[in-house]
């Protein structure tokens, strides 16, 4: 039973975790405070729905497609919109109220747009939820595929960013952008990758979800709130905090639910949440580890 | 923060008596070139989809059905005037609400108001609808306070029961099941903790208990759960005959996915909010046969299946099978109220729609103490057909299949 909840609990968390993981880079690299981040998410679930259920193409295949389109979205939504704030403001707290306000009106313009073209309604479709076998316990494959994809991209581009010059490009920009310039590096380019890289994780964690979530144009704000929550608590910036944080909160919610009670899912998040802010105000994974 | 100058305020004040003075003024019959309806809808925001569903589709098909037929006729101005709609987006938060029907009683001088989605905006726009005088159909709100409402509010009507109303059906609609001994005497529930999944499990809770059911399992979840695998499968290990779950759309889906991956079917599997949506079939596979529901519709009746035609033509959805006809009805009453008075008189149309009979796509209705008392409780996934099978006044359309056909499992 508790091997069970906890593998329940890691998958969970799984989901969790990639859904956060491109908001950790836009708002740790490029600074943006990414209001609409949700929305991206809800447009790429819409994708991979149209070209399920129009294109008969599968998912898996459809993030050859999808995973591109966020990345040239975001790289154009910053190019356009976020660029001219980012150069506007060199101090950190006026970009950041800059970039929640621009953030705000788009989230508006996407969830406008979807509604636009597909109405307000519920939107669902089923794939790969076939029961996977693990040691006794009964767990749909299209939740363990967004666990396997939130462990890679996580590792992977942990890796990147630790083990590759241009990796140590991206943490020098976040740590300091102001004297990033001085050692040769273009603020500018550098933070539109890596926010162009957040809406690429952001689409392909939409993918996932669309394949066992029930979703509609009107929801993106509850994966802006979820993915808040796990990248304050991993560390602004820091994709391992947002992996660890996230299985974190996927296992306390399946523990509580398993074995208290599952009404007070919510409360032991905040919970956790409230603690690792009182204890460690720069998240799990905060500065240090960077 | 802004400071508010006396000017201001004056020019406010002017405005506003203005606007008074103006909407005291009769409008001439001549002047008159529409019946003009006004709402405020939740277009954006967590409500969207439920309205997109339930309400919005069938004021579009309510007033394309009243204008292709020439329109409502006013027998007292001597004319047949076609229906021209104001519409706002609430934004899902009721006081946006309320400021939207102050507006359109106050600027706009629309003749009727129609309500938004929801049992919480509804009761939050009760009062205004009552105080500027404007009949309320409430067609998507669940609430036991009915019976109080409509003496606070004298031009309010609920359309749509209450939560024990739902909760007792089932219960007796179970006893039964039991008592043939098709199901056991143990009864899991989970119910979201919000206003509906709470309203209907305190509803129930004393109604299983009542009846000699063995609640062995009986828990809430927060609003926006995604993920059930735990609840299912401590429900599983209980030996429950009967799952029940007060949930609403995307935990309705969500449920039934999980189960059926967890393999966890119930002989009686029901659900919420959202197991009477058209798009529940599509979800559920061919799951969703045997599946039981709040709601359900009168498989037999042939202006309900020409409505659901009419619908799905308009609209390019069909309606879901529970608040949707009870909307389009309670629109056909009022409609019907109109004409019978023969004029805009706001008070008139109130007193015939609370004492009148009215024919409409659901049957022949009178309200009773202005409510709707004549609704389908409990349905079942039979055949493609979400069909009644509890009504509060007739005998239920069909038999309930228990146990349900077991899962299939997603290939």
């Amino acid at each position: 039973m508790l091997f069970s909840a906890i593998l329940t609990g890691l998958v969970l968390g799984g989901t969790y975790a990639l859904v956060a993981m491109g908001l950790t880079l836009q708002y740790g690299v490029a600074r943006i405070m990414n209001l609409a981040y949700g929305d991206i998410i809800i447009a790429a679930s819409f994708g991979a729905f149209v070209l399920f259920t129009a294109l008969g193409i599968n998912p898996l295949l459809g993030m050859l497609i999808v995973i591109p389109a966020g990345f040239a979205l975001s790289w154009l939504i910053y190019a356009v919109m976020l660029q001219p704030l980012a150069r506007r403001s060199r101090d950190r707290g006026r970009l950041e109220g800059d970039s929640i306000l621009a953030t705000f009106g788009l989230l508006f313009v996407i969830q406008g747009v979807a509604l636009v073209i597909f109405g307000s309604g519920f939107m669902s479709y089923s794939y790969l939820a076939v029961p996977v076998d693990i040691l006794g316990t009964t767990i749909a494959a299209n939740r363990l595929l967004a666990f396997g994809l939130a462990i890679t991209f996580g590792l992977g581009l942990w890796l990147v960013l630790t083990r590759t010059r241009f990796g140590t490009v991206i943490r020098a920009v976040a740590a300091n952008p102001a004297s990033a310039p001085l050692v040769g590096i273009d603020v500018d380019s550098v933070a539109r990758f890596a926010f162009a890289i957040g809406g690429a994780l952001a689409a392909a964690g939409g993918v996932v979800v669309s394949m066992y979530l029930t979703f509609s144009a009107t929801m993106g704000v509850i994966f802006t709130m979820k993915a808040l929550i796990v990248v304050i608590m991993g560390g602004v910036g820091n994709l391992m905090g947002a992996l660890a944080a996230g299985l974190i909160l996927g296992l306390v919610e399946t523990l509580v639910a398993s074995f208290i009670d599952p009404g007070l899912t919510l409360a032991a998040t905040y919970l956790i949440f409230l603690a690792v802010l009182v204890v460690r105000p720069q998240g799990l994974f905060g500065k240090a580890a960077r | 923060m802004t400071t508010i100058s006396r000017r201001t305020v004056l020019q406010g004040m002017g405005v506003s008596a203005l606007a008074t003075a103006l909407s005291g003024l009769p409008v001439l019959a001549q002047d008159r070139t529409a019946i003009r309806i006004g709402y405020a809808i939740s277009k954006t925001g967590p409500n969207a989809a439920g309205a997109g569903i339930s309400t919005t589709p069938n004021y579009l098909l309510w007033v394309d059905d009243v204008n292709k037929a020439g329109g409502i006729t006013l027998s007292k101005l001597g004319v047949t005037l076609p229906i021209e709609v104001t519409e706002y987006d609430d934004r899902s938060t009721a006081e946006e609400t309320v400021r939207a029907i102050e507006r359109l009683a106050t600027q706009d001088n629309v003749d009727l108001i129609l309500p938004t989605w929801g049992t919480g905006a509804n009761l939050a726009s009760g009062p205004t609808f009552d105080r500027f005088g404007y009949p309320q159909l409430a067609g998507t709100a669940v609430t036991d306070m009915a019976p109080d409402l409509v003496k606070r509010w004298k031009h309010s009507f609920w359309m749509l029961g209450g939560g024990h109303d739902y909760a007792e059906a089932l219960v007796a609609l179970l006893v039964k099941q039991r008592d043939a001994g098709t199901i056991n005497n143990k009864v899991a529930i989970a119910s979201v903790a919000d206003g509906f999944g709470i309203d209907l499990s305190k509803a129930a809770t004393p109604a299983f208990t009542e009846a000699g059911f063995e609640l062995v399992y009986d828990k809430t979840y927060p609003l926006g759960t995604s993920d059930f695998a735990p609840v299912i499968s401590e429900v599983a290990g209980l030996g429950v005959d009967t799952f029940v779950a007060f949930s609403y759309p995307p935990d309705t889906f969500a449920l039934t996915q999980q189960s059926v991956v967890a393999n966890f079917s119930p002989k009686v599997f029901y659900l919420g909010v959202g197991t009477a949506f058209p798009i529940y079939p599509g979800i559920a596979g061919p799951n969703h046969n045997g599946v039981m529901g709040i709601g359900g519709i009168d498989p037999d009746s042939e202006a309900l299946a020409a409505y659901f035609e009419r619908h799905t033509a308009l609209n390019g959805q069909a309606p879901d099978n529970w608040a949707s006809a009870v909307t389009y009805a309670s629109l056909e009453i009022l409609a019907q109220a109109i004409e019978r008075v023969g004029d805009i008189d706001r008070e008139a149309i109130s007193a015939e729609i609370s004492s009148g009979e009215f024919d409409t796509i659901i049957g022949k209705v009178k309200l009773v103490d202005n409510q709707l008392r004549s609704l389908w409780t409990v349905g079942q996934w039979q055949d493609g057909k979400f069909v009644g099978l509890a009504h509060t006044e007739r005998a239920g359309a069909r038999e309930p299949v228990v146990p349900k056909p077991a899962w299939v499992p997603a290939a």
